[in-house]
């Protein structure tokens, strides 16, 4: 049973779904494409348009893949539904029509996520959404609140496949259930078989994050590893729950202990409690195995009940941002870029501008590593200033970005980079974490497949 | 011998909110207890003074020679709030790395074997 996966989020490569597909056996494809901010963008796009708020790239993937898919049998488990899995499926049915499949293509959308259209009946029953880390009630946000969906967990996407669909299109799904629910699924494991699903979390966090696993984005011998064309992990699980993490030979990156380490380490909290919504995983407990030759071998992973509770991931207005860069040259770039940074907030100042943050930070003299880095070298060829606000008024934050451009000519000496023209104002999304009881959001959820 | 930290471990950051953890491996197994004595979790938030402005938690997995941290109050508020550069705290793996640690030579041979340092040195 090999569980590929092809995308580590949402604008990852687009070559690697395929290369899964095409350069060896697996049998499921799993796609990742929501990352916590990911929600309220697609949302943005669905109050533009109706028919928007899911990964439109996916459609594309699929139908490039749909005569593989079908010809070899392999099924696909997706979170890109996003806020609109039902648009997601409208444009896979409509376009699929002129895809030439010996079958037609059976595929499941996944609702009952979303809680933004019920959200006033969800806080009036008194479920208060409290801020996880302030503990502060949502109430105090609400106005600003711009998305609201709940981490499901490996339930519907189970129901999806016992109804045989090829496709599984679900919002916003715990990533690492798009690896572990074909697990449950193909070996029948039990809904209280903790150890098995916690084994298949790890499995679900190694494939989660793409190549991240096979020598991308790896410091060990990071040299060695040739990134052109990388694999992207494969587990090929067994039935007691141990596992194989490895990759199609015919690619590059790199397998072993050290990758596959790095992956596990990444974005850990306390690691005997790895919350998921259908057990808690204790990574102190994962047994790894080098086997050489791309293959790492997992074992051992101990699991204890499912939590009460699931998350819910919020997001909210939080005001607006702007970023302006200009490279300074040596000699004495650094000298050069502190001055212009005096220059340009004194004249905020005179403006009368104040905003919420104002951080300026110097690309090539410690941006990355602050005191860390030592004293910037004053031989350093260029540095570029890099200036942020932050602020409630938008037309504060849109005076700001005018006042970049002036510092060519009424500025320091030997300035560029600033080809790319006036900085763009973002406006901030911000984060708000928060509980929910599982009923709540299991009563709605509603699996539907259509056949295309 | 006095080292850094990137001669005998290396590592992978992320971030949770206005959190950055920071998972440290060690190259042997012989290195992950004297890594445990010496990067507590006081000399983490020591090592990153102006930069994390909350507390600094430390978890023990032996069992992949490696200890995580949680730098808590990061990330300049994290995620789309944030100003920084390095606002998902990618290289805080890197910038741990740089700390200074005593560690015995033969030790430090035996992960140079590993990390492949020595064979860069001939």
């Amino acid at each position: 049973m090999r569980v590929a996966s092809g995308q580590g989020f949402w604008g990852d490569w687009q070559e690697a779904p395929k290369l899964q597909v095409r350069r060896g056996p697996i049998e499921y494809l799993m796609l990742d494409y929501l990352a916590e901010i990911t929600m309220s963008i697609l949302e943005k796009q669905r109050e533009r348009d109706p028919a928007a708020g899911y990964a439109r790239d996916f459609v594309d993937l699929v139908l490039d893949l749909a005569p593989d898919l079908v010809s070899k049998g392999i099924r696909v488990v997706s979170n890109a539904g996003g806020v609109n899995p039902d648009a997601c499926r409208d444009a896979l049915v409509q376009r699929l029509t002129d895809v030439d499949t010996v079958r037609p293509l059976r595929i499941a959308t996944v609702r009952g996520d979303d809680l933004m259209s019920r959200l006033d009946e969800v806080l009036a029953a008194g479920h208060e959404l409290r801020n996880m880390e302030t503990g502060e009630p949502l109430s105090t946000v609400r106005e600003r609140v711009t998305a609201a969906n709940a981490y499901m967990g490996a339930g519907p996407i189970l129901e999806a496949l016992r109804q045989e669909a090829d496709v599984v299109v679900t919002g916003r799904s715990t990533d690492t259930a798009l690896t572990y629910a074909p697990l449950i699924h193909e070996f029948g494991w039990e809904a209280d078989d903790w150890n098995r699903i916690a084994a298949g979390v790890v499995a679900g966090h190694i494939n989660e994050c793409g190549a991240q696993a096979c020598g991308g984005n790896t410091l060990f011998r990071w040299r060695e590893v040739d990134l052109v064309e990388p694999g992207y992990p494969i587990i090929e699980a067994s039935a007691d729950g141990s596992f194989v993490v490895t990759k199609h030979a015919s690619l590059g990156g790199r397998v072993n202990w050290a990758s596959v380490t790095e992956q596990l380490v990444y974005e850990m909290g306390d690691p005997t409690e790895y919350i998921t919504p259908d057990c808690v995983a204790d990574f102190s407990t994962i047994q790894l195995e080098d086997l050489g030759g791309d293959r790492v071998r997992v074992t051992g992973v101990e699991g204890r009940p499912r939590p009460e509770l699931l998350k819910v991931s919020i997001a909210y207005r939080g005001g607006y941002k702007a970023t302006g860069m200009l490279t300074y040259s040596y000699p004495d770039a650094y000298e050069k870029a502190v001055a212009a940074d005096r220059v340009l907030r004194g004249r905020l100042d005179r403006l009368g501008l104040e905003f919420d943050e104002i951080r300026t930070e110097y690309v090539g003299a410690g941006a990355c590593h602050g005191p860390l880095a030592g004293s910037p070298d004053p031989s350093v060829p260029e540095v570029e200033l890099r200036i942020s606000v932050r602020g409630d008024d938008r037309a504060r934050v849109e005076r700001f970005t005018r006042e970049l451009a002036p510092l060519i000519l009424a500025g320091p000496p030997t300035v560029t980079g600033f080809a790319a023209g006036r900085p763009r104002v973002h406006e901030v999304m911000a984060y708000w974490p928060a509980l929910i009881e599982r009923e709540v959001v299991e009563s709605v959820v509603r699996v539907e497949v259509t056949e295309a | 011998m006095k080292v850094p930290l990137w001669r005998v471990a290396f590592a992978r950051s992320g971030d949770k909110g206005d959190t950055v953890n920071v998972g440290l491996i060690a190259f042997t197994t012989s290195l992950y207890p004297v890594l445990t004595e010496l990067v507590t979790a006081d000399k983490v938030k020591q090592h990153f003074k102006g930069i994390c402005r909350g507390s600094v938690d430390r978890y023990e997995l032996p069992n992949l020679c490696a200890l995580n941290f949680l730098l808590h109050e990061s990330l300049g508020g994290g995620g789309t709030v944030s100003l920084m550069l390095d606002a998902q705290g990618k290289t805080f793996s890197a910038a741990l790395l740089r700390m200074e640690v005593d560690v015995a030579e033969d030790l430090v041979r035996e992960a140079d074997e590993v990390s492949g340092w020595s064979e860069r040195l001939e």
